[in-house]
């Protein structure tokens, strides 16, 4: 199969692009450029690898979960282990990248949207290496639920902004760290945490985090000589999805499941899966793709027990795999998440995000339906230490409420 | 000729015309016609009418809450096109310009949302988070039902976009003042002034300048040099601090009439 997404304009057949005020698109432009320069640049690319090496700890195991694979009673469940990476998930692949380019640019100061605190406290991380100042927009909601986050990016020496208009969630995050860019954008350098925004965005974050699919390739092919089956990923805005994905294309032998979040059901409209209900194509955030909105196009509140996947949009390659069929894209919902979460703790000593969790639980049906002599990769994107307190009261509220 | 022509027709070497932004439906939807009339009172020559949207990523606290208060009490983009309707039916004469985001407008439909505006007596559309080069398939629809499309430069343009964004606007163009969000503060006019010049070298429509200009102190010192001088932030937030429907609409009005006074008199600048 042949794949050249996006064309030159950002486009992934019709979705995607550049939506943004004005102010905006001479910055874009401009880091269009840097980056494509960058990445045929052999010594951007040195450093990079470099830092994947000796920085994030790269390349992240391919562990074969032989209990969870037991308990599932059917394929083979491999993780990859981006939970070991420096700073607890895949989200340090993107930000280092962007802060390398960063750095070429002269820009000094980087911004980000975080919602779960992971592309957060990695774009601290990263900030706080390189000597730059760093500014988080983080939802109020969002700063209460994932408080160990909040308090890693103050010690690296972020400030940590909290924002309080609309849904007080990862959507309203991005909003205002795009009022931020527009302010000061000969300075700063905008982060973004997943592929999505406006091109060159989607690609830009599908090529740094693309090393987790072909590291996943290579280590499956060494170990067992032919390919997998399925992959499995969750689906917030996309990036660890399409990084996992993004290697195995051109593998029509190996299918690609992408799974989102059903907070408390599709059916109860409490949720974060525009792909999956098939909520209609709209443009928020620099892109079409698909989206929750209303009937009068304005965008709908979302609900997970994940505030990574609380997202009502999703990164508009996503939306073109699924249009062409390449990937499939599925939901689970809070308490499915929850005892994949709960299951992979107790079988396997590795505690996962609320995240990569529901990636666990699809995995879990789908090993058994694929039978004993299939193999599949979950992306195991992040490790869940930020999770323990909120896991804890979501469960003390259950039992008071039952 | 179209209402926005004829008003930049008639003031042309006297004065800059003053477009004062409300957002529509804010505070509630039975407020945006008697707004609109007050604010002819006072002299506004052009109006240009917020559509609510959930996400206004280009809009400071003040027009974002506005927006959110449109919302809440029931605010749609089609209600807010039923308000220029009604507003129609005593004013026929001032044109009226609808400013918003792309996805509401792209669930009604490029097509249905231009029909609607001509049926409406709109004369002029503002998409702030849709460039020109998205834009393909909403100017043809908005060219056939005879709806302006007013594209946004501001201070990043890239002089090589100027000329294309001039091509693909109709009306005026909207000089976006300072790098920011409506509501900021730091404006630098010198600087203004200067992109201004460069920017008539390149394009025969008139330059309406908006962000920043919160007073009239800065609304005379723009209205010197620009073709339109837009006030937004500082009518919302007002509007925000007014009990009474009747305290707001007296108000705005007063304030209105004080920027419109300030505007001063063009010395007969070389026509563009
Ligand atoms: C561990 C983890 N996984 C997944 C996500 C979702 O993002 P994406 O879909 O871009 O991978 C997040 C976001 O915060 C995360 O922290």
């Amino acid at each position: 199969m042949s794949y050249e997404q996006p064309d030159a304009r950002g486009h992934f057949g019709p979705y995607g692009g550049r939506f943004v005020a004005e102010t905006l698109m001479g910055p874009l432009a401009d880091l269009e450029r840097a980056y494509a320069q960058a990445r045929i640049d052999p010594v951007f690319q040195a450093e990079l690898a470099a830092d994947f090496r000796d920085y994030v700890g790269r390349p992240s195991p391919l562990y074969l979960a032989e209990r969870l694979t037991a308990d599932a009673g059917g394929a083979r469940i491999y993780l990859k282990r981006e939970d070991l990476n420096h700073t607890g998930a895949h989200k340090v692949n993107n930000t280092i990248g962007q802060a390398l380019l960063a750095k070429r640019m002269g820009k000094k100061r980087l911004i980000a949207e975080t919602g779960a605190g992971q592309h957060g406290v990695a774009t601290a991380t990263v900030a706080a290496r390189l000597g730059l100042a760093c500014v988080v927009y983080m939802g109020a909601e969002d700063i209460a639920r994932q408080a160990p986050n909040v308090r890693r990016m103050r010690l690296l020496g972020a400030e940590v902004v909290s924002v309080t208009l609309g849904s007080r969630t990862l959507k309203d995050a991005m909003n205002e760290a795009m009022r931020d860019w527009a302010t000061t954008v000969d300075e700063t350098f905008y982060v973004i945490g997943t592929v999505s925004g406006p091109h060159p965005y989607p690609a830009m974050v599908r090529d740094f985090q693309a090393v987790i699919g072909e590291e996943a390739r290579r280590q499956f092919l060494e170990r067992e000589g032919r390919l997998p089956e399925a992959l499995v990923a969750c689906v917030g805005g996309g990036s660890n999805a399409m990084g996992l994905f993004y290697a195995f294309l051109g593998d029509p032998g190996v299918d690609l499941y992408g799974v989102e979040a059903a907070g408390k059901g599709l059916a109860s409209g409490l949720h974060a899966a525009p792909l999956t209900a098939a909520s209609g194509r709209g443009v928020l955030h620099g892109a079409r793709s698909y989206l929750m909105f209303d009937a009068d196009g304005q965008i709908r509140d979302t609900h997970s027990i994940s505030a990574g996947l609380d997202y009502p949009g999703v990164g508009p390659e996503h939306a073109w795999l699924k249009d062409i069929g390449r990937a499939r894209y599925v939901a689970v919902d809070d308490k499915m998440a929850l005892a994949a979460f709960h299951r992979l703790t107790r079988l396997e000593g590795i505690l996962p995000a609320l995240e990569s969790s529901h990636a666990l639980a699809y995995a879990h049906d789908l090993a058994a339906r694929l039978g004993r002599e299939a193999a599949l990769i979950v992306n195991l994107s992040g490790r869940g230490d930020k999770d323990v307190e909120s896991v804890a009261a979501y469960e003390e509220a259950q039992t008071c409420r039952a | 000729m179209s209402r926005i022509k004829g008003v930049f027709a008639a003031l042309k070497g006297q004065r800059a015309a003053l477009i004062p932004f409300i957002a529509g439906g804010d505070p509630g939807l039975t407020a945006t016609v008697p707004v609109m009339h007050a604010l002819v009172r006072a002299g506004a020559d052009l109006i240009e009418v917020g559509m609510p949207f959930s996400d206004p990523m280009a809009d400071g606290p003040a027009i974002q809450r506005a927006h959110q208060r449109a919302l809440a009490a029931g605010a749609t983009t089609r209600a807010v096109i039923d308000q220029v309707a009604a507003f129609r039916h005593d004013d026929s004469r001032t044109p009226v310009i609808l400013m918003g985001y792309v996805n509401p407008v792209e669930t009604m439909g490029y097509e249905a949302f231009a029909h609607a505006c001509q049926a409406a007596g709109v004369d002029g559309v503002i998409l702030v988070d849709m460039p020109p080069e998205e834009a393909a398939e909403w100017r043809d629809c908005a060219a056939r039902a005879g709806i302006d499309t007013i594209f946004l430069l501001s201070p990043t343009t890239p002089a090589e976009r100027l000329a294309s964004i001039s091509a693909a606007s109709t009306g005026f163009l909207y000089y976006v003042a300072l790098k920011g969000v409506t509501g900021a503060s730091h404006l630098n006019v010198a600087d203004v002034a200067a992109r201004l010049a460069v920017v008539r070298a390149l394009s025969a429509w008139p330059v309406g300048v908006g962000f920043g200009i919160r007073d009239p102190h800065s609304a005379a010192e723009v209205g010197r040099f620009a073709d339109a001088v837009i006030v937004g932030s500082a009518i919302v937030e007002r509007m925000a601090a007014k009990k009474t429907m009747n305290e707001m609409l007296a108000d705005v009005e007063g304030f209105v009439r004080d920027l419109r006074a300030a505007l001063p008199a063009h010395a007969s600048r070389m026509s563009p």
